[in-house]
């Protein structure tokens, strides 16, 4: 993969953040974006651009289990999320839904104004600015086999 | 020796296992999106196993929750869904799954909502999913599951007076923090545990999801087989850990005559301090919730609030968390109580919880509030604020006007 945008954020985000109960009237991926992370940081919908990965520390995604949030980092373009640990809705959700997490531990490591590559094929996140490379575990077979085939219905499907 | 969620799951902590389940729950928000990757599915689907609830953002509150609304009911007519909770039938989707009889010891089911793990507290293994796992589980009527590690909790001892199932679980999760369970089940053992109301049980299941866990388990006993006659659907088989040989993850013990009514801070339910050390004005309170708003919860309340008035300073709202809850509180005369002391009571609807409407907070203002979340802007304005206590704590907290630990008000 090619160089990627960082945005970082804390331990802890819940999925109220990330998308506000108020929104929840569409499961549009790009109707939420428009609203992902509106109350925290209302910048966030305007400027991810395509391929943006976000780094945070521990427990992302706690909170509700509301598959709109993970549908509105799909919408607003964020190729990863990497973070510390993950909260297990959240975790099921973006890999039913096909988008990538990877649980490393490198928040401390990288900054918001790096750029970073990731090869998942061989676990590795390059932070291209401090030319560091970091390890990550691969998810268990079954998951990135959930992933690979586009989500859970593609799987459902092709069985 | 397995665990409760080992034994229900069929398999060993860390197995990825696939599992027939007994029921999936979608509720407003969550249900549509389900029925929308269904469509792309084109299954005949399990419509039996599908609970459907009208709940988070009714009566609708504007046009588009209403083409929500709208939405699911048209779905719920196309799958021939039998099991649909219209507005006036139902209520707090958690609430309707209890007392409808579809939670039973034993069973595994699903919903749509992270505070499904609610059913714990009658022996069932329940877990919060996602929209197109839902969505998948109703095409299939099975889904994949990794069998979780377990925690043990021991709770001996005596709760002292106005100490709730709230305060108890609180108390775990201030102690273990939001992500001291992550992806693991926890059990609740101890003379306390067996002492609590199903009801207080159910406040201690319901939060287990707040201290990341998948799971929130008691073992069923009397008091859980006494509320299921005559309301159960169909058979069940009680499930147990051999509680002394179990493998555990970890064991937990606290004593309930230590822990007092206990408020969480914003913005975390893990930030914990005793009601009687808080000094903070209060704007609204309110009592009701899947957490918070059983014919028990409004009892205590009224108990509090009987014969007198809230603070001039302070709206209170109070939402049973059902039809039936509603109903017997206007049966005890609970809802004069509330009314007489000048509250807002409305019929069921998660509204304001999740600051969807019904209750929602301007800029600065604070909430003592039943309920199970206070994150950043969950109630309402970003630099709102939400505190988390239990019923007793909130009438007692409506009189005052700021945060009161109730037994400051007893005689």
């Amino acid at each position: 993969m090619g160089k990627m945008r960082v945005w970082k954020f804390g331990p802890d985000v819940d999925t109220d953040q990330i998308i506000p109960a108020e929104y929840l009237t569409t499961g549009d991926p790009k109707k939420l974006a428009a609203h992902a992370f509106a109350k925290v940081r209302p910048e966030f919908a305007k400027e991810a651009r395509g391929g943006d990965v976000i780094i945070a520390a521990e427990n992302f995604g706690c909170g509700s289990s509301r598959e709109h949030a993970p549908r509105a980092l799909i919408g607003a373009g964020i190729s990863c999320v990497i973070a510390k640990s993950f909260a297990r809705i959240f975790f099921r959700n973006s890999i039913n839904i096909g988008l990538p997490l990877i649980e490393a531990d490198v928040f401390d490591r990288i900054e918001e104004t790096d750029e970073v590559a990731i090869n998942f094929d061989d676990g590795v996140i390059r932070d291209i600015t401090k030319k560091e490379e970091y390890e990550f575990k691969p998810l268990p077979e079954f998951m990135q086999k959930l992933l690979d085939s586009g989500g859970l219905i593609s799987y459902i499907k092709k069985q | 020796m397995p665990t409760i969620a080992e034994k229900i799951l069929d398999g060993k902590a860390g197995e990825i296992v696939e599992r027939e389940v007994d029921y999936i729950m979608v509720n407003d928000i969550t249900g549509v999106p389900a029925f929308e990757v269904l469509d792309e599915l084109a299954y005949d689907i399990k419509n039996e196993k599908a609970v459907v609830v009208q709940d988070h953002y009714v009566p609708n509150k504007d046009v588009d929750s209403a083409e929500q609304a709208k939405a699911l009911r048209n779905y719920a007519r196309k799958y021939k869904i039998a099991n649909y909770y219209e507005i006036g039938k139902g209520g707090v989707c958690h609430q309707v799954m209890i007392e409808s009889g579809y939670v039973a010891p034993g069973r595994l089911i699903i919903g749509a909502d992270s505070h499904t793990c609610s059913y714990g507290a009658l022996g069932a293994f329940s877990t919060g999913v996602g929209s197109t796992e839902a969505a998948a589980a109703m095409a299939t009527g099975r889904l994949w599951f990794k069998v979780p590690e377990t925690q043990k909790f021991v709770i001996r001892g005596e709760p002292g007076r106005y100490v709730m199932g709230k305060d108890v679980i609180l108390h775990i999760i201030g102690d273990l923090g939001v992500s001291g369970s992550l992806y693991k089940s926890q059990e609740f053992y101890g003379s306390a545990i067996e002492s609590l109301s199903l009801s207080d049980r159910i406040t201690i299941s319901n939060m287990a999801i707040e201290a990341g866990a998948k799971a929130g388990i008691i073992p069923p006993d009397d008091k859980v087989f006494e509320f299921l006659k005559g309301r159960v659907k169909g058979d069940y088989k009680s499930v147990y850990a051999d509680d002394k040989e179990s493998e555990y993850e970890a064991v937990f013990e606290y004593d309930a005559s230590e822990i007092v009514p206990t408020v969480a801070k914003p913005f975390l339910p893990a930030n914990i301090a005793p009601a009687s050390e808080l000094d903070v004005p209060i704007d609204q309170a309110y009592l009701g919730s899947c957490t918070n708003g059983r014919i028990e919860d409004l009892r205590v309340a009224a108990a509090i609030l009987s014969g007198k008035k809230i603070s001039s300073d302070v709206r209170m709202i109070v939402v049973p968390a059902s039809e039936a809850v509603l109903l017997q509180a206007i049966e005890e005369g609970l809802i004069q109580i509330f009314l007489a002391a000048d509250a807002f009571v409305s019929g069921p609807t998660c509204g304001a919880c999740l600051g969807g409407h019904m209750g929602v907070l301007a800029k600065d203002e604070r909430c003592i509030s039943t309920t199970n979340r206070n994150f950043i802007g969950r109630m309402g304005h970003k630099d709102s604020e939400v505190y988390l206590a239990n019923p007793a704590v909130v009438a007692a907290s409506a009189i005052k006007g700021r945060i009161t630990d109730p037994t400051e008000l007893a005689p």
